[in-house]
């Protein structure tokens, strides 16, 4: 019996019993998450002491501690650090979503660009900037923006789930529902856009592309309370995806309450998209390209969840860091996410089937 | 070590385990079963057999709570199905879907190890019981050795024992198959009915099975329930219902029914189909 014992245990795994509490450790994917947590703290430190008033890496993390001084304490504080901590949250909440959708259609290709929830965000935004008044004032001065990307994302989703439902949720039909979704919304921000003053058409441009420009701590809250509560409710979620990924007869036969979590699992990824996406626009294909990466590196049947967080945040951190220090203007972060997620998505489709290893 | 997780203690005294109560069964308005009772006993080997679109296929889905009937029920020990716990079905019953589709990357190991689905909470993912009872249903199904290897890789037949021994290490005593020898070559057909059979006469399991191949059912089952147009037209053991009548009347054939030369279970021999 122990010989057999010891040929389900794989290498790499240690199995954890503590009272009632056991599960299985799997050191490739723990190993995975650690790297990339770190990275993404080191890229966001480095991140803070770039700019105009260079600040040493030691310093920057003296400052963080509290131990820097005055001018330090303002510039990392209250000027680079939202920035860095909406950039590395909002990475995180794409990640997740694109983890979540992508094994919840049980498709490579679900992710929040493709079933039109970005988009829906943009056309909130795009509606708020040329229909809410002269630039820079009324709507738009205000929470305006964002509030009106995070009307437009959960109403995309809502409306998703609502056309795709049919007595379940099918993955394939949800994709379709939603690149149909994608094609309407962005029928209507090229419709506005094309309507709109040439200033509200470039500052929507700005906002459409996904940017971390001027980010304050107001936004950076929000998006955190929002983690607060999705984050949970993605990892308990987690454990019934595996079994989701079979079909639905399996799953079922295997005991999961399907339609709860199904709901629920579409639900948390359109509030993560929606969070992440008023407070920084859509930055593309993050979410499409990271669990990918993830699962490829962690291995495994399954994007893990909070690697693919992590992995975003190191993501759009690092791109940002890109965009404003090596390259020669300071470009929208999403222009660079695009600049690598395409080529990726391209190179996904003509490889066609995945190994589990890198 | 104990292997209560994997066997089945519970005595056979023939009650009813699983039970049809005139059930009809329909997608959207297309009636499928009507007005159905079926009763299954305890430590039974049941076939279901019908010619294609007889409804066997969506009565084993009702059975397995997979579909809520119009009208009658499902009973599971004397209780409503639809009104059991999902989880507490899922530890009770198990049943394989036609063609089961694994993730992309799943190794045969994770793949057994989902059967424990049911047994597991947040908190307990990975108990002694269910390393037992993966490696149970392992070593059972002659698939220790390919834990490692993803399923995608594996061979129909490897593929169809690597699901058998999930529903295996799920631990259920009732264990519904629909169609498991699909697409397999006759010899892979055989070598799943005897795992099954194995299941059936050492480890306890009450069977009920889909299968096309009706010399198949009459040699591994001990009951045949046959099926035609939605209603149960013949039920008992092979030698009662596998007659030259029956094929006639529900397989539009005629044939000849002779003894199967290696076991003496009725052997169909077609001639030709009736028109």
């Amino acid at each position: 019996m122990t010989a057999a014992a010891q040929r389900v245990r794989q290498p790499g795994e240690t199995v954890v019993r503590v009272g009632p509490v056991s599960g299985r450790v799997r050191w490739r994917a723990v190993g995975v998450a650690a790297g990339a947590a770190v990275a993404a703290v080191l890229l966001a430190a480095v991140s803070m002491g770039r700019g105009d008033f260079p600040i040493g890496l030691a310093d920057v993390l003296r400052t963080l501690a509290g131990l820097g001084d005055e001018t330090q304490e303002l510039v990392v504080w209250q000027l680079r650090a939202p920035r860095v901590v909406v950039g590395a949250l909002v990475g995180v909440a794409l990640g997740v979503a694109g983890a979540l959708f992508q094994t919840f259609a049980r498709n490579p290709l679900a992710s929040p660009d493709v079933l039109g929830i970005s988009q829906g965000a943009s056309a909130g935004a795009v509606a708020a900037i040329v229909l809410g008044g002269p630039a820079g004032s009324g709507l738009v001065a205000g929470a305006g923006v964002p509030l009106a990307a995070l009307v437009g994302a959960l109403t995309t989703g809502l409306l998703l789930l609502l056309l795709a439902w049919r007595r379940g949720l099918d993955g394939y039909r949800l994709v379709l529902v939603g690149i149909a979704l994608w094609a309407v919304a962005s029928a209507l921000v090229d419709w506005m856009l094309t309507r709109a003053a040439v200033q509200d058409a470039a500052s929507a441009y700005v906002w459409i592309t996904g940017s971390l420009n001027a980010r304050t701590w107001s936004e950076a809250v929000p998006l955190l309370v929002a983690l607060a509560v999705l984050l949970p409710a993605a990892l308990a979620c987690g454990r019934a995806l595996g079994a989701v990924q079979f079909g639905d007869d399996t799953a079922r036969g295997l005991g999961v309450r399907l339609v709860p979590i199904q709901a629920s699992v579409v639900l948390v990824a359109v509030g993560l998209t929606a969070a992440a996406v008023a407070a920084a626009g859509p930055i593309a294909y993050v979410a499409l390209v990271v669990p990918q990466v993830a699962v490829r590196l962690a291995g495994g049947p399954r994007p893990p969840l909070v690697a693919s967080g992590l992995l975003g945040a190191v993501l759009v951190v690092g791109a940002d860091l890109l965009t404003r220090t090596v390259l020669p203007q300071a470009l929208p972060v999403g222009v660079l996410t695009a600049a690598v997620g395409a080529p990726y998505l391209l190179w996904l489709l003509v490889r066609g089937r995945r190994r589990s290893t890198l | 070590m104990t292997l209560d997780a994997v066997t089945s203690t519970r005595p056979r005294d023939g009650t009813v385990r699983l039970a049809a109560e005139s059930v009809s069964l329909a997608y959207d308005d297309r009636v499928v079963v009507r007005d159905l009772d079926l009763q299954l006993a305890d430590g039974s080997f049941t076939a279901i057999v019908g010619p294609n679109g007889c409804g066997k296929s969506t009565l084993l889905r009702a059975l397995g709570r997979l579909l809520r009937p119009v009208s009658g029920q499902v009973l599971l020990d004397g209780r409503a199905i639809a009104r059991t716990p999902t989880r507490e079905v899922a530890r009770v019953l198990g049943l394989l879907p036609q063609t089961p589709v694994a993730p992309e990357g799943l190794t045969v190991g994770d793949l057994v190890a989902r059967g424990r689905h049911p047994h597991q909470s947040w908190l307990r993912q990975w108990s002694r019981d269910d390393e037992a009872a993966v490696a149970e249903a392992l070593v059972w199904t002659d698939m220790a050795d390919l834990a490692d290897r993803p399923v995608d890789e594996l061979s129909g037949g490897q593929r169809q024992r690597a699901w058998i021994s999930m529903a295996l290490a799920q631990g259920t005593d009732l264990l519904l198959l629909d169609e498991p020898t699909t697409y397999l070559d006759l010899s892979h057909q055989i070598d799943v009915l005897e795992l099954v059979a194995r299941l059936h006469a050492e480890r306890g399991r009450t069977v009920v099975v889909v299968l096309h191949d009706l010399n198949l059912a009459a040699r591994y089952a001990q009951r045949l329930v046959a099926m035609d147009g939605g209603a149960l037209v013949a039920s008992g053991s092979p030698h009662e219902v596998l007659t030259e009548q029956l094929l006639a009347e529900v397989f539009d054939l005629e044939a000849r029914v002779v003894p199967d030369p290696v076991v003496g279970s009725p052997m169909v021999v077609p001639v030709r189909r009736i028109r």
